[in-house]
C-alpha cells in the first residue's frame, strides 16, 4: 500500500510592502506542494520559514480564538488558522492564490495592518458590562439559559476585523462604527446584567457613525469566520431603538416607518410618497432634478394611478393584528 | 421538458419606477415559452427597512406573499434581488422554526391563509440558468452580442449571504453555486448571448442603494466607483438582475458622476432587457425608452 502523501502544487502570489522603506508594494510568487490538511496559516509559516524570514504577519493562538491571523485570499477575508487551502483552490477553481492583508490602505508590513481605527471605535461603544456589583456579594448574579440565548451569536466575536475591513460603508465613511462594533454593542445590550443599553443606543443612533448608515450589503455576514452575522445584530439594534422609544425623528427612521404606512395604504410601496415622507416637504426638494429626469422617462407613477395589491383588506387586517412596534 | 410556470412576484419597483423591468421580463418569458402568473395579491417585501422597524410584521407579510404562490401550487419567481433575499430569509426562518411558523400562521389564519413552505423561491437569473438552461438559451439567440463588452453587476442580495442562497437555489444537483467573491452566473449568461463579459473588481460589490436617503455621499461613491471601474475596463454597457441597483446605476448616474468628479455615460440594462435584445425582441417591447442613461447602441 502506498503511503505517498497527496499534494497539490500551488503558487501563492503574496503582497509585500514595508511602509518604512518601500516606495510601492509588490508581489512575490512562492511555489510549494500543499497537502489536503494544510491551512492558510501553515502557508504563511512556510513562506517565512522556507523562503523569506523577513515576511511578516500576525499569529498567536492557532485555535481560531485570538483573532490575530486574518488576511484576504483572492479577496475573501479568512481567519488563516481556520481556513483550509484546498477548499479555496476548489472554491476559486485555481492553482494560484492571492495573499493580501485585510486592508491595503492600512498596511504596516506585508500582512500586518494598523488596526487603530478598529480598536478606537470598538472602545467607543463600551464593549464591557456596566453593572453595579457588590464587592462582597452574598449570592451570584443569575442569568437563565433563556436570557443567555438572547445574546445570539454575538458573543462569539473575536475582533478579527474581517467584517470591518470588508464593509464598504467603513471605507467611504471613516466615522462609521462598523459591523464588529455594532455586533458587540448588541451583545452587551442583550445582556440582562448590563445597565448601559441606553448609553449605547444613544451612540449607535447617531447619523453618520451609527447604524442608519449601514448599506445592507451583507459583506459582514459573509466575512465572519465565527458566524456572528453582524448585519443581523445591526437589525436588532434598529429594533431596539424603536422598542426603547430611542429612535429620533429623522430621514432614516421615517424611511423605515414609511414602509408600513405605504403598505397599509396600497399593499405595495408608494415610492414617491416614501421619499416625501422620509425627507419632509422641504428636504424632498433636493430630489426634484432626479424626479424630473424620471418623469420624462415615464418612471413616475402619479398618486391617482398608484397600483394597489389585490385583497388589500387582508394586508390591512394583518398590519392591525401583527404590528408589534409603535413610532 | 416540462413547461416552466412560475408565480411572478413583481415587487414594487417593477410596477412603478422601473416599468421596463416588468415589460422586458414578460416579453422574454413569452419568447422562451415560460408561463408567468402575476401574484397581484402580494405586498411589498419591506426591503429590509420594514424589518428594521417591525420584524414580526415583515415576517407575516412576506409569509402571506409566499402563501399565494403555494395556493397556486407554483414556485415563486422574483425579479428583484432585495425581494428575493427578504422572501428567502422569511422562508428559511419559518421552515427552520416550528414555533415561529405557528405564531405567523396564527395571524395568517385571520385572513384564511396558511404558510406551508411548499413553494421554492427563485430569482429570474437562476430560473433562466438552472431551470431553462443556458445551452437552450444560446440556441435562441438571434442577435448575438458579439460586438459588446458587458459588465455584469450582480447586486448584493442575490449573492450574500451565500449559504442561504446556495441552499435555496439548490433545486437539483446541477444547480448553480455562486462564489460571492467571484460570482460567475451572470458572466456565463452574457457569454451564452455571445457577449464578452468584462472582468472588473466591482462586479460583486454594493451600489449603496439602501442608504440613498440617509447617506447619499456613501451611496453615490459606491455607485460611482462601480460604474467607473466598469468603464475603465472597457465596458460598453452594464447589466444587473436587480432593479434597485439599476436605479442607482442608471437614474443616479449623474449624481454619482458629480460625487466622483468624472463624467460617466454608461448604458445600464436590466437582465431581461439584455436577454431580450439578444433574442431579437423589439426594443419597444423591452421598454428601452424608460432607461435614463441612453441606450445608444440599439
Amino acid at each position: 500500500m502506498s503511503t505517498k502523501r497527496i499534494t497539490k502544487k500551488l503558487t501563492f502570489k503574496t503582497f509585500r510592502f514595508n511602509a518604512e522603506t518601500d516606495f510601492l508594494p509588490y508581489f512575490k510568487l512562492y511555489e510549494m506542494e500543499v497537502g489536503k490538511d494544510e491551512l492558510i496559516l501553515d502557508i504563511l509559516n512556510r513562506i517565512k520559514w522556507e523562503f523569506d524570514g523577513s515576511f511578516s504577519y500576525r499569529r498567536s493562538c492557532r485555535h481560531g480564538i485570538c483573532g490575530s491571523c486574518s488576511i484576504k485570499v483572492n479577496g475573501k477575508p479568512v481567519l488563516s488558522c481556520k481556513q483550509n487551502v484546498w477548499e479555496l483552490v476548489e472554491l476559486f477553481d485555481t492553482d494560484t492564490l492571492l495573499l493580501e492583508p485585510q486592508s491595503r490602505k492600512r498596511v504596516v508590513k506585508d500582512m500586518i495592518i494598523d488596526k487603530k481605527d478598529f480598536w478606537d471605535k470598538h472602545r467607543a461603544i463600551k464593549p464591557w458590562l456596566e453593572a453595579e456589583i457588590d464587592e462582597h456579594p452574598e449570592e451570584e448574579i443569575r442569568v437563565s439559559p433563556k436570557e443567555a440565548d438572547e445574546l445570539l451569536e454575538a458573543d462569539y466575536c473575536i475582533q478579527c476585523g474581517n467584517c470591518y475591513y470588508a464593509c464598504p460603508a467603513v471605507e467611504v465613511n471613516p466615522e462609521f462604527f462598523g459591523p464588529a462594533q455594532f455586533a458587540k454593542a448588541y451583545r452587551f445590550n442583550a445582556d440582562v446584567r448590563d445597565r448601559a443599553k441606553i448609553d449605547r443606543l444613544e451612540t449607535v443612533r447617531e447619523m453618520g457613525p451609527g447604524v442608519w448608515d449601514c448599506v445592507k450589503c451583507f459583506e459582514c455576514a459573509e466575512a465572519c469566520p465565527k458566524d456572528v452575522d453582524p448585519i443581523g445584530k445591526i437589525t436588532k439594534l434598529h429594533n431596539q431603538l424603536f422598542e426603547e422609544h430611542m429612535a429620533q425623528d429623522n430621514v432614516a427612521t421615517r424611511h423605515a416607518v414609511g414602509f408600513k404606512h405605504s403598505i397599509k395604504k396600497h399593499g405595495l410601496l408608494d415610492e414617491g410618497e416614501l421619499v416625501r415622507y422620509s425627507e419632509g416637504n422641504i428636504g424632498v426638494m433636493k430630489h426634484i432634478p432626479e424626479a424630473i429626469a424620471m418623469f420624462k422617462k415615464g418612471k413616475i407613477v402619479m398618486p391617482w394611478n398608484m397600483p394597489k395589491s389585490k385583497n388589500l383588506d387582508e394586508i390591512q387586517t394583518l398590519i392591525k393584528s401583527s404590528s408589534k412596534v409603535k413610532f | 421538458m416540462a413547461e416552466l410556470k412560475y408565480a411572478l412576484y413583481t415587487g414594487c419597483t417593477a410596477r412603478e419606477s422601473t416599468p421596463e423591468l416588468l415589460m422586458s421580463t414578460m416579453a422574454v418569458a413569452k419568447k422562451l415559452g415560460i408561463e408567468l402568473v402575476l401574484l397581484d395579491e402580494a405586498s411589498c417585501c419591506g426591503a429590509s427597512h420594514l424589518q428594521d422597524f417591525d420584524d414580526f410584521l415583515s415576517l407575516v407579510l412576506n409569509a402571506r406573499n409566499i402563501c399565494y404562490a403555494e395556493k397556486r401550487n407554483l414556485p415563486m419567481l422574483t425579479i428583484c434581488n432585495t425581494c428575493q433575499l427578504n422572501t428567502v430569509m422569511t422562508k428559511e426562518r419559518l421552515d427552520s422554526d416550528e414555533d415561529l411558523k405557528s405564531q405567523v400562521n396564527e395571524k395568517l389564519a385571520e385572513v384564511g391563509l396558511e404558510y406551508k413552505g411548499t413553494s421554492s423561491v427563485r430569482h429570474f437569473l437562476y430560473a433562466i440558468i438552472d431551470d431553462y438552461g443556458l445551452d437552450k438559451l444560446a440556441e435562441k439567440v438571434e442577435r448575438p452580442l458579439s460586438d459588446f463588452n458587458v459588465a455584469a453587476f450582480y447586486g448584493c442580495h442575490n449573492i450574500r449571504p451565500s449559504h442561504l442562497h446556495n441552499k435555496q437555489n439548490a433545486v437539483n444537483e446541477d444547480s448553480s453555486k455562486e462564489n460571492p467573491y467571484n460570482p460567475s452566473s451572470l458572466d456565463r449568461l452574457i457569454e451564452a448571448l455571445q457577449g464578452k463579459s468584462v472582468d472588473y473588481e466591482s462586479k460583486n460589490k454594493c451600489c449603496g442603494f439602501h442608504a440613498d436617503l440617509q447617506a447619499p455621499k456613501t451611496a453615490n461613491r459606491l455607485t460611482g466607483t462601480a460604474l467607473l471601474d466598469a468603464i475603465d475596463n472597457d465596458a460598453d454597457m452594464m447589466v444587473t438582475p436587480c432593479p434597485l441597483c439599476h436605479l442607482n446605476m442608471d437614474v443616479k448616474q449623474h449624481a454619482a458622476a458629480k460625487e466622483m468628479g468624472r463624467d460617466i455615460e454608461l448604458p445600464v440594462l436590466h437582465l431581461p432587457q439584455l436577454i431580450g435584445l439578444a433574442l431579437g425582441i423589439d426594443p419597444e417591447e423591452l421598454g428601452l425608452k424608460h432607461n435614463v442613461a441612453e441606450v445608444n447602441f440599439v
